[in-house]
């Protein structure tokens, strides 16, 4: 990347890296680049370096290395009141000695706004959110879905270009958390601000963004928009980390470009797509997404690749069946079939065929 | 339904009876655990505490000692005008003759001349001459005793004398709370005292004066160490706490008496600021035995006291809050002063009420390196109770102390809230 600047790139890292101790890096030659008015989110495990990466873009830690650019700018010495970036954080942070109203006029007060001009302010940025007739309550008095609007009211209040946002919905039950997640795309569409969000949470994810960064051990694992993030994960971790998946071991006997021919640990023999898979003999994992296997002789399409299989486990989930099976050797294989009234309701007990097209089958690397 | 309509406001158990009273029957066995589990502590507070108090107030206006030790006087005196400028007639004489006799036969007299003594100042010599004389005098054929009296001493002519035994004559009176306040009971009611023998409002005052330097040059002082207490990490926040209570674990007298070495003239400050030139030799600084020496000493050892409720109450302000504002635009001094420091009021509050009571009351530091002008109330009031033995008065000052306290807290409570006040 380094050179090739996209050319409405807004956010820039440039191979940044980030150490606490002086003996580990949290964050390892982070390259990325953010166009303007783009939702990315920054997904991964705890302690995978994303809130890092987010707090050196906030300017709360400074990069050990390498450059961050907003802008065209670099940043990195520039203190935080002066980035004009608005943040939401993980417990909102809203001031308890301040009403609503003044926790939102609080960063214009600080910019020197005009009474008149900040309460009109104040007024729009409420109702944005639809809270305006809060403006007198006090934090306290607010339920955890409302403090969570009015943290993000207050981080777009002075109009910043770009707002982050960390892990803002974690302390929200799921149905909340569902309906904010919306609020938020949409807002941030409207406005047509930049928004870098950091989550560990998959399907908040892949819900709200335009692309997602896959961050594991202070690296970028993939960075890709959601769709392609799920159907073609590029390695084994975020195959395993986006979504449910089904892995199979083996080893790759041939490889002939868009086809490789693996032989899985019981010897059974199956075409997979390679991804990133490059010599024969090597180990490889092979990743099939449960929604992709099918049961139903008729449903299977002619080039399906069959397996056989063992029923150990049917689970009615009212719109899917969870089925577990016994596949080459392994008891986790999972394949999930839509509740439709031709569907099988399979039996623990029963062999039966199972089938996959090999283009859903991705040899990935062994970890 | 066919319920039977409920009188409004009365909610009705299933078995017919008020639910109030059946609740309160469930909840009395909780209550009376509650109460055994607090008893033991109830009853030493009670004990050692409470009653005490009450007892010392109690002491403050009472005064018994007059009517019970001169009985026929008192009642004989009633009817003497006071300000008729004359000693009253035989019959209060005779009165106090036969009083005294019994008084002095129980030797009680002296304590009475003690006590109004307070008042007047003569009038110990004047009772313990006269009991001597009167034992001797036969109650029914030596009268009449107006005379015989004042051969004894001539102050009995004095209507002075009569003015102050009748002043004093009641159970209760306010007598102890004027002198602690440089007034007196006089004959024509309250008065001021002369100038010479004023002493306890300046005492009052500068008590109260120098309460607020300490306290503020302790939260001065002791504010940047809680916050460096609540934001160092771990490690060596433990090992400055340490340093903070490393005085609770040294007798105060020790510490005190550090003080003193380090402070007076020939002392080490002293010394080092005559070696380095800034002092001459022959004009070494006064830094003890007044009250320059009283406020540092006493703010080093009350410190502790303003840290530890302000570094609790900071730890438990997040640092996301600081970093917030500074993301909302904030400059580091305008994210402190708008959001941090009004947070952590509440432990400003609880220290300053902490250390300001503490300081108010303070007695062993004063004595030892205040000297004269460095003294507290408090320090009278240990005179009164061990040396002169005037207790009515030590515990009127010591109400008043009391007072000065609760009018405090009632204004801070006002003003500031006592909601906010947060010791963690």
């Amino acid at each position: 990347m380094g050179k090739h600047r996209k050319a409405n790139a807004f956010v820039e890292f440039e191979r940044v890296q980030k150490s606490y101790d002086g003996k580990t890096l949290v964050v390892k030659d982070l390259n990325l680049s953010i166009g303007r008015g783009e939702f990315l989110t920054m997904l991964g495990p705890s302690g995978s370096g994303k809130t890092t990466c987010l707090m050196m873009l906030a300017g709360f830690e400074t990069a050990t290395h390498g450059e961050i650019l907003l802008d065209g700018m670099p940043i990195n010495n520039i203190p935080p009141y002066k980035r004009g970036i608005g943040m939401v954080f993980q417990n909102y942070a809203l001031f308890p000695h301040m009403t609503i109203a003044e926790n939102l006029a609080f960063p214009l007060e600080v910019r020197k706004m005009g009474k008149s001009e900040r309460e009109e302010k104040v007024k729009r940025a409420l109702d944005m959110v639809q809270m305006g007739q809060f403006g007198g309550r006090r934090p306290a008095q607010l339920s955890g879905g409302q403090q969570q609007r009015i943290a993000l009211a207050r981080a777009l209040v002075f109009e910043p270009e770009l707002v982050l946002m960390d892990e803002p919905l974690g302390a929200l039950d799921k149905q909340l958390r569902e309906h904010m997640q919306f609020e938020i795309t949409n807002l941030a569409h409207q406005l047509g601000i930049t928004t870098v969000y950091v989550t560990h949470d998959q399907t908040e994810a892949l819900t709200m963004s335009d692309r997602v960064a896959v961050f594991n051990d202070g690296r970028i694992q993939q960075l890709a928009p959601p769709a392609s993030l799920y159907e073609e994960p590029e390695n084994s971790f975020v195959a395993q980390f986006i979504g449910e998946n089904n892995t199979l071991e083996g080893v790759v006997k041939e490889l002939s470009g868009e086809k490789a021919l693996v032989e899985l640990d019981d010897g059974e023999l199956i075409d997979c797509k390679p991804v990133n898979v490059t010599s024969v003999g090597q180990r490889t994992r092979v990743s099939i997404r449960p929604e992709r296997v099918e049961a139903n002789p008729d449903r299977l399409h002619p080039d399906a690749h069959t397996l056989k299989a063992e029923v150990l486990e049917f689970i009615y989930m009212g719109d899917v069946f969870r089925t577990r099976l016994r596949v080459a050797g392994r008891d986790d294989f999972i394949m999930k079939s839509r509740n439709a009234p031709d569907q099988v309701r399979l039996k623990p007990g029963e062999h039966i065929k199972i089938g996959w097209m090999p283009s859903d089958c991705r040899a990935l690397d062994a970890l | 339904m066919s319920a039977p309509i409920e009188e409004p406001g009365e909610v009705l158990a299933a078995d017919g009876t008020p639910l109030k009273r059946s609740l309160a029957r469930a909840l009395r066995v909780q209550k009376l655990r509650a109460l055994m589990l607090i008893a033991p502590l109830l009853i030493f507070i009670l004990v050692t505490f409470i009653l005490p108090v009450a007892d010392m107030l109690y002491r403050s206006v009472e005064n018994q000692i007059v009517s019970e030790t001169l009985p026929k006087t008192v009642v004989a005196l009633e009817s003497w005008d006071a300000d008729s400028g004359e000693a009253p007639d035989e019959a209060v004489f005779a009165a106090l003759a036969a009083d005294l006799q019994i008084a002095a036969e129980q030797k009680i007299h002296t304590k009475l001349g003690t006590r109004l003594n307070y008042e007047n100042p003569g009038m110990a010599s004047l009772f313990r001459k006269s009991g001597r004389q009167v034992k001797k005098w036969d109650l029914e054929t030596d009268g009449p005793f107006k005379e015989q009296f004042v051969d004894v001493d001539e102050d009995w002519a004095d209507p002075e004398v009569w003015q102050t035994i009748k002043t004093y004559a009641p159970k209760i009176t306010a007598g102890y709370y004027l002198n602690s306040v440089d007034m007196k009971l006089g004959a024509d009611g309250v008065e001021v005292r002369p100038e010479s023998e004023r002493i306890y409002l300046t005492l009052f005052g500068r008590t109260l004066f120098m309460s607020f330097v300490i306290t503020a040059s302790c939260i001065v002082l002791g504010y940047p160490v809680a916050w460096l207490l609540a934001n160092l990490p771990m490690k060596t926040s433990n090992l400055l706490m340490i340093l903070v209570l490393l005085p609770f674990w040294t007798s105060l007298l020790v510490r005190t008496s550090a003080w003193k070495i380090l402070l007076q003239q020939q002392g080490v400050i002293n010394d080092i600021l005559v070696w380095i030139g800034l002092v001459a030799d022959d004009n070494r600084l006064v830094m003890i035995n007044n009250q320059l020496g009283t406020i540092i000493a006493m703010t080093h050892i009350l410190l502790p006291f303003m840290i530890l409720p302000m570094y609790s109450v900071m730890q438990s302000i997040q640092p996301t809050y600081l970093r917030a504002a500074k993301s909302l635009g904030a400059t580091n001094w305008t994210a402190f002063w708008r959001v941090y420091f009004p947070q952590s009021v509440p432990g400003i509050g609880a220290g300053s009420i902490l250390v300001f009571i503490l300081a108010i009351g303070y007695y062993i530091t004063p004595a030892l390196v205040g000297g004269t002008s460095g003294t507290f109330i408090s320090n009278r009031i240990a005179f009164h109770i061990s040396i002169s033995l005037n207790w009515g008065l030590a515990a009127a000052l010591g109400g008043i102390l009391l007072a000065v306290v609760l009018i405090f807290y009632y204004a801070y409570d006002k003003i500031v809230g006592i909601d906010n006040v947060k010791l963690g």
